[in-house]
């Protein structure tokens, strides 16, 4: 229900609309993806995939805000798990990583190359 | 029609049992073929006595289904006419014989349970030719004589020569069958408008093909062609030139299959389907012709090489060559009396000839005319048994060869003055031939150095004698017992003139043969001096072998084959096989570049394919 304070129709700018969330989530992702590409370090880009996961958490919930429906945030609760369960395989990589080959770096870790 | 059956099916049964239970037991493998031919014999004398008091019984013609497919049936059958009957009395009359001789001339082969069957599955294809009623059946007895051909060219295996005749053989048959299917097939194809109304059954196109001819049905360029290519086959078998060159290879077998398969009955086949067959060819007149010029060419030019052959029966091969000549061209003259009158004759004395030769080689293991010599002393019987045949083959007056060959050359007397010269010259050359191989080879003295290694030459014992006598009886009477009579034609006339001229040819030849052999008045060796050209060209024997070789090695082989390999090389090794793998390999090591195992590499082919995709949707 608007307040009177938002109801005046020059001050509508401050109005949070699903579309700022989504616009957040976009920004969001761009940063993630941004450090995926550029980082080298792998505690790094395993935390970029981390904040690109939370945009599309944020986009979910958004959405699912804004249409009343409950699908989107079912959808977050899977992908937090999924997630944690992601971090998990990471960072025991990233163990590893530095055990065998001293190292965390991503561009010294090339073993598949041809 | 038991008796029928009987005649085809019991040297087959006869070659089946040997195979299964006498192949380690010579004595009974020879026993069961000559039972086996032996009752085919009797059956066929039987149905001949029988023919020869109800005339009416013939034709007679019995078949079963052989194989039935929709809209074709061939039957296999047999036909007895007075034609299949004279024949199948010469195969299994003469085979009898031969069978006979060989348990003399075989004995202590290695193989001789082996040489006995495939005597027998002969005697059966052989049979199968002659009593068939349909171009199929005769055509796969056809292909089974040249296959047994092939087995007893190569009965002594071990020999590369004798390998390679056998090969030889089979080959040249190959190339001429194939003319010959294509002829049978065409046939077949003009038969009638429907598969349904075509047939290979000789007694109906006998009759049918007049009537598509006439109403036009079949086109006017069809027939000759026809002909053509079914006179192939007997160019083949028959051994016309220029596919004569597999016939004196051939010698390399066992004497009693020359005496057989290369004199009497297999190469006689071809003469025997020109007769039976004699309803196509007497519709196409310029075919006939042809025919007639191959076998007087054949005649001719195979008598000059026996003029010229050291070889005791290398001669008489050229001289069945030459005499297959004859044949041939009585056929094409129009005469297939006198055609099939020649080849009853020639087989009794070519086959007298031949065993008399084999008894030769079985006394002395000597076939070089020259190192021979004097036998005449130590083999008094096959001497004077090979002098009546040698006497008959020459056309001394009063023998079977005399009347048969009086009959041809009458007959080129009336429709061709060229091929009755070339006749005549043939029949002066034969005389000489075979009077220079008998001077050579049994009179005279012993050779200083022959007969050495392997003792004084000794006379055959009967077993191998006494099948002679009866072939040297049969070649001295079958002129008087009215074969052309029983064929059922009119035969030709008595011709005084030719028969002068004939004499007094043959004559010379023998006389010549004598002066030159015998007497010494003349030396060879100056003559073959004098006339070298010619001397040179017998020798190399036309150069047709060396042209086939030519033929075979450079262009056969080092083009043609040069091409095929070239192309399996380059085209399907090179471009489809290493092809292939080297495209697959190029395209590995340029992709794998793309696999730089930097995981941000992959991040940002990931991110380029989902903007790409995004791209797409949002483009719509």
């Amino acid at each position: 229900m608007p307040s009177l304070l938002f109801s005046t129709p020059h001050l509508a700018w401050l109005m949070i609309s699903p579309t700022h969330y989504v616009r957040l989530s976009a920004v969001l992702f761009a940063i993630g993806l941004m450090g995926l590409m550029t980082r080298r370090n792998v505690l790094m880009i395993l935390l970029c995939i981390e904040v690109m996961f939370n945009a599309a958490n944020l986009a979910f919930v958004a959405y699912a805000r804004a249409w009343g429906n409950l699908d989107g945030h079912v959808v977050v609760f899977f992908i937090i798990t999924v997630a944690a369960a992601e971090v998990t395989v990471g960072l025991a990589i990233a163990i590893l990583l530095a055990r065998q080959l001293k190292t965390l770096n991503a561009d010294e870790v090339r073993l598949l190359k041809w | 029609m038991v008796t029928a059956w009987l005649i085809l099916f019991a040297p087959l049964a006869a070659a089946i049992a040997i195979l299964l239970v006498a192949i380690h037991r010579p004595r009974l493998a020879s026993t069961l073929a000559i039972a086996g031919l032996g009752t085919s014999f009797a059956a066929t004398v039987w149905w001949f006595l029988q023919a020869l008091h109800q005339p009416m019984l013939l034709p007679s013609e019995t078949s079963v289904n052989w194989i039935s497919l929709p809209n074709l049936t061939i039957p296999f059958g047999i036909l007895l006419d007075q034609l299949s009957l004279l024949m199948a009395l010469v195969v299994t009359g003469v085979g009898s014989a031969i069978f006979i001789y060989s348990t003399g001339y075989m004995a202590g082969d290695a193989a001789y349970s082996r040489f006995f069957g495939v005597l027998s599955l002969f005697a059966f294809s052989m049979l199968t030719i002659v009593l068939s009623t349909n171009w199929i059946e005769l055509f796969m007895g056809w292909e089974l004589v040249g296959f047994c051909s092939y087995l007893l060219i190569g009965h002594w295996y071990a020999k590369p020569s004798a390998a390679d005749a056998g090969k030889k053989a089979f080959m040249v048959n190959r190339v001429a069958d194939f003319g010959f299917l294509l002829g049978i097939l065409a046939l077949w194809a003009a038969s009638g408008a429907t598969p349904a109304e075509r047939t290979f059954h000789f007694h109906t196109l006998q009759l049918r093909l007049p009537l598509l001819a006439h109403a036009g049905t079949i086109a006017a360029g069809t027939l000759p062609v026809i002909g053509v290519l079914i006179f192939c086959g007997p160019m083949g078998k028959s051994a016309q030139f220029p596919l004569h060159v597999w016939l004196p290879d051939a010698m390399e077998g066992p004497t009693p299959v020359s005496a057989l398969i290369h004199a009497a009955t297999m190469v006689a086949a071809g003469v025997y389907l020109l007769c039976r067959a004699f309803w196509l060819f007497e519709g196409v007149p310029q075919v006939l012709t042809l025919i007639a010029w191959v076998g007087g060419l054949t005649a001719f030019l195979s008598a000059g090489l026996a003029l010229v052959e050291n070889d005791l029966k290398r001669i008489l091969a050229y001289s069945t060559l030459s005499q297959l000549g004859y044949m041939v061209m009585a056929l094409g003259l129009g005469g297939r009396v006198a055609g099939m009158y020649h080849l009853t004759t020639h087989a009794f004395f070519k086959a007298l000839l031949f065993l008399a030769a084999g008894s030769v080689i079985h006394g002395t293991h000597e076939q070089d005319i020259h190192k021979l010599g004097g036998l005449w002393r130590s083999m008094r019987w096959t001497s004077l048994l090979f002098l009546i045949g040698a006497l008959a083959l020459a056309g001394f007056p009063g023998l079977s060869g005399f009347f048969s060959k009086e009959e041809i050359l009458v007959l080129a007397h009336e429709h061709s003055a060229p091929l009755y010269w070339i006749g005549t010259l043939t029949a002066g050359l034969t005389a000489f031939y075979i009077g220079r191989a008998w001077c050579v080879a049994f009179l005279g003295h012993p050779h200083a150095d022959s007969h050495s290694g392997h003792g004084a030459a000794h006379e055959s014992p009967p077993v191998m004698l006494i099948p002679l006598a009866l072939l040297a009886l049969l070649s001295l009477s079958a002129g008087y017992v009215g074969i052309p009579r029983f064929l059922g034609e009119h035969a030709e006339e008595f011709h005084w003139g030719v028969a002068i001229i004939s004499l007094i040819v043959v004559g010379l030849g023998l006389g010549l043969a004598w002066l030159i052999y015998y007497r010494r008045a003349i030396s060879a060796q100056q003559l073959a001096h004098a006339l070298a050209l010619p001397h040179t060209l017998l020798q190399h024997r036309y150069y047709i072998d060396d042209a086939y070789t030519w033929y075979v090695e450079t262009i056969q082989q080092r083009l043609i084959a040069g091409l095929c390999a070239w192309i399996e090389r380059a085209l399907i090794i090179g471009l489809f096989v290493n092809g292939i793998a080297w495209l697959t390999q190029t395209a590995g090591r340029v992709l794998r570049r793309l696999q730089t195992g930097v995981v941000q590499t992959y991040a940002l082919v990931f991110l380029l394919g989902i903007l790409a995709l995004l791209s797409r949707v949002f483009a719509w």
